[in-house]
Order: structure tokens, then sequence, then C-alpha cells
């Protein structure tokens, strides 16, 4: 920096290089920070309202600097907000997309993993002609399997419960799953799994002792995307379950459908932050193996 | 070494029987996920197809009609509509998202300061749900509350923004609610291919006097074309799907102004009780799908050749 400085004091030449390439440093800066407000703004009005009274919301707008306190809004959301009769706030529709997006992510990403050894180490006759078969699952639109879902469950019994919902997202989950681990696990030397199997090791021996203490990157990837896509799924669960038995995006759905009276934004705002929270925190603290899943399930 | 037949276990002689076992093992692990797969895939599509050529209502019957529904689909207004959103978003969605998606890449590329504070609020809206965003959104275009409130209190009192509450305009929330979701994705794919660019080609370019502007130009994007591709195929895919943003955001509305091919389908199945259309309507998701994914893959595998042959 010091010598830049010297030279521009003397090479007028210099001095408009030097001058450039702050004007450009600053433009740089200047759009990065105009998109970051517009990404950031949404968030913020929700957080700020959250934290509202819906007095001050109603006088002044959504948008607005917080002019009160209060985290009444929070508790009312969690606990004691009634939609369409039923006073219990988000709270049971929080835990049952808990309980739908667990079981579903450690499920499949388990078959995933065994699916991807034994696609990539364990190759036999048709067995790649199997795994693209298997990905077309990745592509199929939900759509096309709502009433055979709606027959299956219903044989099941599993009509409007969370089980019926896990099994939906294993099974869609799994050409998924089977697609991340198959391609990370094709990485690992060959000669490592033939050096085992002389040395007398089975299959389920080299899974534990060489594949799965080499796996921690992908199954985080896998357990993180999975866990982001089956909390953040509406379809199925709107179609599949009602009331007391929805994942928190059906309920959101529910409980912002409006009614006569003026909108509550403050409980609304803390309800969708509510539903926000378990994906932002993972995103937040999971970043990278974020990224890295979405370039990975992007680009192969 | 080579003379081991590497199936067969050396060290422990095993059993005939345990060795038949053994090298079931493998098809065995992976046989329920493929009948999983096959059921969810195969079966499930084929029995979606004859649903679509069946009389079936509020009920799915087993009568079969032919195309009759295919034929009352394309000729019902509504869907005439959803398509119609369809391209108008997919266009819009996938040029706008790309363009500032690329444009994010390339600054945070000019080695700025908190690289990855940049990156994690651009990427941010991608980790919450459609449904979050849709209705965070709806709240802001919302006339008497959001956006257009917040700029006529700063004193421009005609100021008008409410996209929302026009039957015409609508859509065009639908679309900037989707760019402001996916740009974000769109930039870590760039960016992923930025980093990838072999540093001695730009070094070179630059050593032949070529500006910034030239050497992305003429040099770097041209080598991560392949990503472009992937991104719009990928976002087509996103707007084909496109359900959770429209219900959360529009519900479909005003009227039936921004109803998409996936809200139609969910219409027809479990609000009107007309089965065998919707499907017919799902059907034609599929199709649209193979459409954009059966050449890109046929293109992928090609270009694997390709590439196997030449390196």
């Amino acid at each position: 920096m010091a010598e830049i400085a010297l030279s521009a004091r003397h090479d007028p030449e210099a001095a408009a290089a030097t001058r450039r390439y702050f004007w450009a440093r600053f433009l740089v800066y200047a759009v990065l920070t105009l998109f970051a407000v517009i990404y950031l703004a949404p968030l913020l009005v929700v957080v700020f309202n959250s934290l509202r009274e819906q007095s001050d919301i109603a006088r002044n707008g959504l948008i607005s600097l917080p002019r009160s306190f209060r985290l009444d809004a929070w508790a009312q959301a969690w606990g004691t907000y009634c939609v369409s009769g039923t006073c219990e706030g988000m709270k049971r529709n929080f835990f049952n997309s808990l309980w739908m997006t667990i079981p579903a992510t450690l499920i499949s990403t388990l078959l995933g993993a065994m699916n991807g050894y034994v696609l990539s180490k364990w190759r036999f006759k048709g067995s790649e002609i199997l795994f693209n078969l298997m990905l077309l699952g990745v592509f199929m639109p939900g759509q096309i399997s709502l009433m055979p879902w709606a027959f299956l469950l219903g044989k099941l019994g599993l009509t409007n419960s969370t089980y019926g919902l896990v099994l939906i997202h294993v099974v869609q989950g799994i050409s998924f799953t089977t697609l991340f681990c198959r391609n990370f696990y094709v990485s690992i030397p060959d000669d490592l799994i033939k050096a085992a199997r002389i040395d007398g090791a089975g299959f389920w021996r080299i899974f534990r002792k060489i594949i799965l203490p080499l796996s921690p990157p992908i199954l985080i990837v896998t357990v993180i995307w999975q866990f982001t896509g089956i909390w953040n799924e509406y379809l199925f669960g709107v179609v599949f379950t009602s009331g007391q038995q929805q994942p928190i995006t059906a309920a959101l759905v529910a409980l912002t459908a409006g009614g006569t009276t003026a909108r509550a934004y403050d409980v609304m705002s803390a309800a969708v932050l509510i539903g926000a929270l378990p994906p932002l925190m993972i995103y937040l603290f999971g970043g990278k193996y974020f990224v890295r899943g979405l370039t990975q399930g992007a680009i192969k | 070494m080579s003379t081991h037949d590497l199936t067969v276990p050396v060290a422990a002689p095993a059993t005939p029987w345990r060795q038949r076992l053994g090298t079931m093992v493998p098809i065995l692990v992976l046989a329920p996920s493929l009948a999983a797969s096959f059921i969810y895939v195969f079966v499930f599509t084929l029995w979606t197809l004859y649903l679509s050529l069946s009389s079936s209502s509020l009920m799915p019957t087993y009568g079969l009609v032919g195309l009759d529904n295919y034929a009352s689909l394309w000729a019902n207004r509504r869907w005439n509509i959803a398509y119609t959103n369809l391209f108008l978003f997919s266009g819009f969605y996938i040029v706008g998202s790309m363009a500032i998606g690329l444009l994010l890449a390339i600054l945070i590329d000019q080695r700025v300061r908190g690289e990855a504070v940049w990156r994690t609020i651009f990427l941010y809206p991608l980790a919450v749900s459609f449904i979050v965003t849709g209705t965070v959104w709806s709240w802001l275009y919302n006339p008497v509350d959001g956006i257009q409130a917040f700029v006529r209190g700063l004193g421009w009192t005609d100021f008008s923004f409410a996209l929302t509450a026009n039957r015409n305009t609508a859509i065009y929330a639908v679309i900037i609610t989707g760019i402001w979701q996916s740009s974000g994705f769109a930039m870590a794919l760039f960016l992923a291919g930025l980093r990838s660019v072999d540093p001695d080609l730009v070094k070179a370019a630059q050593i032949d006097g070529a500006s910034v502007s030239r050497t992305y130009r003429k040099v770097i994007l041209p080598t991560i074309a392949p990503i472009f591709l992937a991104v719009a195929v990928i976002q087509i895919q996103f707007a084909i799907k496109t359900f959770d943003l429209v219900a959360a955001l529009t519900r479909g509305g005003p009227g039936v102004s921004t109803t998409f091919p996936a809200i139609y389908v969910y219409d027809l199945m479990f609000q009107r009780g007309q089965i065998g259309e919707g499907a017919a309507a799902a059907m034609m998701m599929l199709a649209a799908l193979a459409v954009v994914l059966v050449p890109y893959s046929l293109w992928i595998v090609w270009r694997r050749r390709a590439e196997g042959r030449n390196g």
C-alpha cells in the first residue's frame, strides 16, 4: 500500500490508475451492499415485526423500525395462537415436522450410503443401468405420485399421519442420497477395497472399517440436504395431512390464510420464523456443506 | 495378485453356500431401494397415466375414456393461463436469476473482503422454504401494509406498487420473488465455476493486455459455458414444479391469474374432484420435464464420451 501511495505522488499516470482502482473497488462494494440490503430486508422486516406490538405495526406499517418491544408474539405463535378452532399455536406442527424430518433424513441417508457403496464398489452386471433408473426419481414431479400415494397410504392405514410422510420422503429421497453417496464413493480408490478383500474382509466389514470412516463429508452433505428439503416440503404435507397432523409448512399457510379480522402480523411473523429457524440454523452452521451439496447435486 | 479372482475371499475359504450368499449380499442390500424406486418411478407414472385415460372424477375409477381428459384439459381456459404463466415465469425467472447470480459471482470473485459473509447473505433464501418466502413477500406486496405503504410514508404519496392486487401484474410478483429466492443459487454455481477456471489461462490473457471485462467475456465465461446450461436446466425444473411459492404468495389469484400447472393439478385432484383431468395435467408436467431433461442428459453423456476419447 505504501508503495502505491509513494509512486502515486510522483507519477500522474500511476495516480490515475490508483484512482481508477479505488473507484472500481468502491463500485464493487456498493453493488454488493445494495444487493445485500435487498436480500436481508425481508428477513429484518419479519424479525422486527415478531418483536413489535400489533398496534405499532398497525400504525406504522409493516416496514418500519421497531418502536415497541415485546416477546409475546413468540409465545403466542409457539403455544396459544388459534388456528381454525384449536389454540395450540405452532408447537404441535413444529414437532410434527421434526418427527417427520429426522427419521426420514436418517433412513434415506443410511440407505443412500449402502446403495452408493454397492453401486460404486460392488458393481455387478447391469448395476450401472439400475443406478441410472434410480436417478430418474430425482426428476419426478411430486404431482405424478399424488394419487398412487393416496391409495397406498390408505391401504397401509397411514393417511393423515407423520409416518405416511416419512415413508413418502424416504422413497423420494433415496435417489438423491444414492446419487450423492455413489458419486463420492467412486473417488475412493478401488485398491483399498481390493486389499481389504484379499485380507478376507467381507461386504459389511469393508463398509464399517473403510467406507464409513471416510464418509463423514458426504454424510453431512446428504443429511443437511435431506433435512432442509424435507423440512421445507409442502405439497405432500398439505395433501396427506390435515389440522393437528400437518407439518409446519402446511400449518403456516393455514395460519396466514387470514380471516376477516385485522391480520396479526406480530404473531404470524413469529410463526414464520419458527418455521424457518431449523433450516436457517443448519445453513448458518453447516454453510460449507450446504453449498457443497448444492453444487454437487446440481452439476452431476 | 493377478492370479486371484477378487470376488472370492482368499484368506478365509468359505463353504459354497456361504460364498453364494456372499455374492448375493450387495444385491440384497440394493433390492429394497431398487424396488421402492422402481415402484415410485415406473408404477406410479403408469398408474397416473392410466388415471389420466380413465373417467375418474371424485374417486379413481378404471373405465377408460381415451384422450378425453387431455382434450378437455387443453380446451380449459385456466390450463391455458397455467402454461402461459409457466412460460412467462420460466423466461424471466431463469434470465433474471442467472443475470443477478452471475453479476454477484463476478463481484465476489474480485477478491473482496468478507467473501464468506457476502455469500452467506446471498444464499440464505435458498435454505428457507418457498412457503416462508412466499408468505413474507405476500405481506410486502400487500398495498395497505407493505412496500407501497412504506414508500408513501416516506413522502411519495402517489407511489403505486400493488402487483398482487391486479390480475395482469400478479405473475410479476411471483417472478420477482422467485428471482429473489434463487439468484443466490445461480451465484453459488457460477462462483464454483469461476474458481475452477485455470489461473494460467487468466494470467495469459492479462499478460496479453486484455482488460478485466475482456478477460471475462473472451476467456473466463466461455470456459464455464456448461455451467450456464446446468443452471438453466435446473431452474427450468424448479419452474415446472413451482407450487409452494405460488400457494403461499398468491394462492393462484387474484381470480385464477397466477395458476401454474402444479396448482392446477392439485386443484383438480383435491378440490374439484376431477381426478382424471388432474392426472392428465400431471402427465403434461412430466412431459415438460422430459422435453428439457432427456436432451440435456443425452448431451451430458455424449460430452463425457467425447472427453473420454480425447483425454
